[in-house]
Order: C-alpha cells, then structure tokens, then sequence
C-alpha cells in the first residue's frame, strides 16, 4: 500500500475531481469537464467511477461495489480488491453498511441515507447524444434548455413500438433544468434518483462529472398520455418472494428453466436470511445442491 | 403598415470577396419576394444573413416580432433568435438532407417544433402531423417511415410540413425546387402556392428559375456580384427589364 499514494490518485488530481464535483452539486445535472486522468484499468471497466471514488474515500470509509446489482462480478471484484489494495479501506456487500458505493447500472433496493454516497459509472453521459452527434450543438442545447429532441426520442419509441420503449438510460429532467443521462440504470430505479444520498456520476472516457444532491428533484420525462412507468417483470422473486425488486431472468437447466431472481444480491440475501422464502427457495444454507 | 421584415445596408464580405453588399429591401406581410441572379451571386449569402445563419459585417435587419414589435435581430440574444427560428420562422433548403433529420420518422420530423416549443401529448403531436402530412400531399400511412424512404420530392414537401407546423409568419426558401424533376417541380409549385395564400405566409424565395418567381413573388430582386441590380414587382421586372443584366436573363430563358 505505501507504494500507492492513498486511493491511488495523487492529491493534485483528487483536488481538481473535488472541484469538478462541489461544482457539478451545485449545479445539479450539469455535465463538469474534468481532466480524466490514465486509470491501470481500461475505459469502460468504470474509470470515471473509480476517479470520483477515489477523490471521495478517506481512510474510515467502507466501500461497496456493485456491477448490475451484484457485489461478485469480474468488474465489481476488481473493482473492490484496486481500493482494497491502494487505500486500504474497508470493504462490505452490505448496502446499508457501506458509507460509498461505487454501482455500475443499478441502485441498491435498501433506501440510501444521508451519509452515504452513490457513485455511478457512465459510459455516455450526454443525453442528446442519439440525436444530435455534434458536441458543439448539444452543449448550446443544454445551455439555452432546448429540450425537444429529447421527447422526439420518446415519440419515436412510441410510434415504433406503441409505447417508450427506452428501457434503461431513460432520461430525466433534474431541479428543473438540466435533462440528464442517469446512466445506463433500469427505468425501474429512475424513482430511487430521488435520494438522501449524495451521487455522483463519472464518466472516464467522456471526461465529464454530474451530480445530484440530496433530495434533489428528479423528472423522468414523458408524455400525457403515455406517463412514465418504472416498470419491471410482473413475478416475485424466485429465492426471497419479493415483488416489489428489480428481477433478473436465469436460466437454470438445459431444459429452459428458468427463475427470477432479485438483481440486487444482498437485498435478497438479507431477506433470505430474515426468514422471506420465494418459489424455488431453499431455506439459506441449505442451498449447495448447485 | 409595419412591414415584417426591414433590411438596411445588409453587406457580407468572405475576406476579400463580396458575398453581398448594401441590400435594402422592405418586406411586408403576406408578401412574396423572390430573389434570382446567377450562380455565385449572392443570393444564399442574402438569405442567410436575414435568416440568421450568418453574421453580416453591416447593415441591419429589423422584424417586426409578436411580442415586442419591430426589432434589431443583431441585437437580440441567441436564445431570443433560435426561438424565433423555431416559431415564427421557417427555413426551406435546397437539399432536403439538410433540413431534415433523416433518421426520425416522418411523424417525429414534423413534430418536432411542437415538441420544442411544448407540445406534451403524443396524440395531439400525431394528430397534428398527420393533418400536415395530409397537408403537403404525403400518404398517412408512410407517417412512421424514415425520410430515407421518400423520393426527392416527398423529401422536399416533408420538409415544408416540418418548417410549416408551428404556422410561421416568414418562410425562407433557397431553391426549393431545386434537383427536383420539372413534374415534381410543378406539383411543389402548387403546393407551395396554395400553402403561402391560404396561411397568408411571408416568404423569401431564393431561385434562379423565373418560372418559380412568376408564380409565387409579387416582387422580384436581381442580384449580380452580390449587388442588387433591379427590383420591383414581379411582372413588371419580367415584362420590361431595364438592367440589362436583366435583359440578358429574362432573354436567355424566353430563348431555350
Ligand atoms: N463560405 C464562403 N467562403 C468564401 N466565399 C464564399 C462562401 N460562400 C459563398 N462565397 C462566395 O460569395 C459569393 C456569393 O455566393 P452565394 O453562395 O451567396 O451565391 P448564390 O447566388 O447563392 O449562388 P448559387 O446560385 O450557385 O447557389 C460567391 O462569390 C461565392 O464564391
Ligand atoms: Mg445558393
């Protein structure tokens, strides 16, 4: 560890990334440029996450990591060992332990609270991507509030599919004013955007910081007659019977069985261990037949 | 009556070059007014600096806004201008490509300017471009397909439908017929006529086609070398040219 200066980052560089983000939470939803700096991971695996992290940890911190709601993927394990290993912190799976996650398309079931923070990687922060390619135009789209491609996206959904079919990255107007990219979430999260926690957004490649601040309000856009739905599979959860989770679809044998299953690991496991039994359940610990 | 639009001294060089220089021309509501000249004249270079698109080294362009009355468009703010240009402005190109956006359906390309002004109901937006659709000749049931589908000529009425939607009160058209086969052209023509009567439109028809400019603009502007050489009304301009640049011009198409 004492090769690393602490969290890896010099103290230069966590300096300039606070700045990017005490400025992006005071201007809620707004993309901050900042100098991303060469993370000994590639882009993609959440460099802009893990700067923001960084700039973020101190030493009494205990970090979460999760990638798609789950703490024991590739990205989130190496994720977890990278600030294991250059800042020595403490590390859980447990949401509500955790006073910093560092989440990769998802946010956690368990309620976030005040002293935590919820740090997002992104991949293309720039809602008006899909439309209008040139950098130039969307940010004078952003600056003078020029927001009708973005309902020109969601007619588009709705004439070619009958209803928005934006799924995931659904875009939401913050405070008022700025439309904004939540990262690649499921819709069904975009309501928990609404938070007591801080979040802060980092995309490495695009070098661009956002943030919302607590209690910060969150409007998925939408139209009269086709309002905003934070949908999700209509089952409950295979293994804890809950019905009111974001729900992955496993395939369980050769046969096409399959299960849901709560996509967030250790919500399910609390409820597991709290005596909640679903459908395919086994009672916690017996459960090593697979 | 206030005219719509007041040009003053509008001059543009590009460096050295005369893109156009000290054009005045006072344009009044539900008055068509042409502009032909050669290739090279001046012509986009007028349009766009009335329109906004470019920045004209001198001159003024006052119109004549709803809320305000007459005012400076150098003067305005950009947001105050792209909002005009979203609402009471139109703008038609020569090449539909570059006035539509060719990866939105038909129905999200016309709807698009309600959108931006506000428009919140996916109904009423359909029922609306449908109606315009319906407008410029355009079948209702190619209302969810690309504009990469479309001949050139629904391209072009597409493109009106889009610019007209929001009801505009000053519509700039560079070569609106251009590239298109004479037939399609006619067809436009009408359109187009039919459009500017019955929603007493204001227009600035850039061509180098007299055939357009008799049709449509009551008066008629000829530019050569970025200079103004005669205007007036438009029959009289054809029927009794005095510039003899003119002369040559209305000659060289009563000869083909
Ligand atoms: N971006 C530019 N940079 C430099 N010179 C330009 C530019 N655009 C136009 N010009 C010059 O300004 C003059 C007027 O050009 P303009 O495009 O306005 O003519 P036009 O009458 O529209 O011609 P056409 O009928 O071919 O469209 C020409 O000499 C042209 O070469
Ligand atoms: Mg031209």
């Amino acid at each position: 560890m004492s090769d690393y200066n602490f969290a890896y980052l010099d103290e230069q560089t966590k300096r300039m990334i606070r700045r990017a983000i005490l400025k992006a939470l005071a201007v809620p939803g707004y993309q901050v440029p900042f100098a991303s700096r060469e993370m000994p991971m590639p882009y993609g695996w959440g460099t802009g996450g893990v700067q923001v992290s960084a700039a973020c940890l101190v030493p009494e911190d205990r970090l979460k990591v999760i990638d798609q709601g789950a703490d024991d993927t590739t990205n989130a394990v190496s994720i977890r060992r990278f600030f294991e290993k250059t800042a020595g912190v403490a590390t859980t799976t447990k949401t509500t332990e955790a006073t910093l996650i560092q989440t990769r398309h998802r946010i956690p079931e368990e309620p976030l609270t005040r002293d935590q923070i919820l740090v997002y990687q992104v991949p293309i922060p720039e809602p008006l991507r899909f439309l209008e390619p040139r950098e130039t135009e969307t940010r004078k789209m952003h600056s003078l509030e020029e927001y009708g491609l973005v309902h020109v996206k969601l007619y588009e959904d709705i004439a070619r599919h009958g209803q928005i079919a934006t799924s995931y990255a659904y875009p939401v107007k913050v405070e008022g004013r700025y439309v904004m990219d939540p990262s690649p979430i499921p819709k069904f999260d975009n309501p928990k955007l609404e938070s007591e926690a801080i979040q802060l957004f980092g995309a490495g490649r695009e070098q661009r910081i956002y943030a919302l601040p607590p209690y910060c309000h969150v409007v998925s856009l939408d139209f009269e007659d086709h309002p905003f739905v934070a949908s999700k599979a209509d089952h409950a959860c295979d293994l804890c019977g809950s019905n009111s989770t974001y729900l992955d679809e496993v395939i369980v044998d050769d046969a096409g069985g399959r299960m849901f299953v709560c996509s967030d690991t250790d919500y399910c496991e609390g409820r597991r261990a709290a005596g909640h039994l679903g459908r395919l359940a086994a009672p916690l610990g017996q459960e090593n037949a697979a | 009556m206030t005219p719509l639009l007041q040009v003053k001294g509008l001059t543009k060089r590009y460096g050295a070059r005369i893109g156009c220089t000290a054009v005045n021309f006072d344009l009044f509501p539900g008055e068509v007014m042409g502009i032909v000249g050669e290739s090279g004249s001046g012509k986009s270079t007028l349009l766009n600096c009335l329109a906004g698109h470019l920045e004209a080294d001198a001159g003024s362009v006052v119109f004549d806004t709803r809320a305000e009355g007459p005012r400076d468009l150098r003067a305005m703010s950009e947001p105050e201008r792209r909002m005009l240009s979203r609402t009471d402005w139109a703008f038609v190109h020569q090449n539909p490509r570059d006035g539509l956006r060719m990866g939105v359906s038909a129905g999200g390309n016309v709807g698009e300017r309600l959108m931006a002004v506000g428009a919140r109901h996916y109904g009423g937006i359909r029922a609306q471009a449908l109606d315009w659709l319906d407008r410029v000749e355009i079948d209702a049931d190619r209302i969810d397909d690309r504009p990469t589908a479309f001949s050139g000529g629904m391209q072009q009425r597409l493109q009106i439908a889009r610019n007209l939607v929001t009801g505009p009160r000053l519509v700039f058209m560079d070569e609106p017929t251009g590239g298109l086969d004479v037939s399609v052209q006619a067809r436009l023509l009408d359109l187009l006529r039919g459009l500017v009567r019955e929603m007493g439109l204001s227009a600035v028809i850039v061509t180098h086609d007299l055939a357009v400019v008799r049709l449509l603009a009551h008066r008629l502007m000829v530019m050569k070398s970025g200079q103004v050489v005669e205007a007036g009304l438009t029959d009289q301009v054809l029927d009794d040219p005095q510039h003899g640049y003119t002369q040559l011009l209305v000659s060289s198409v009563l000869q083909v």
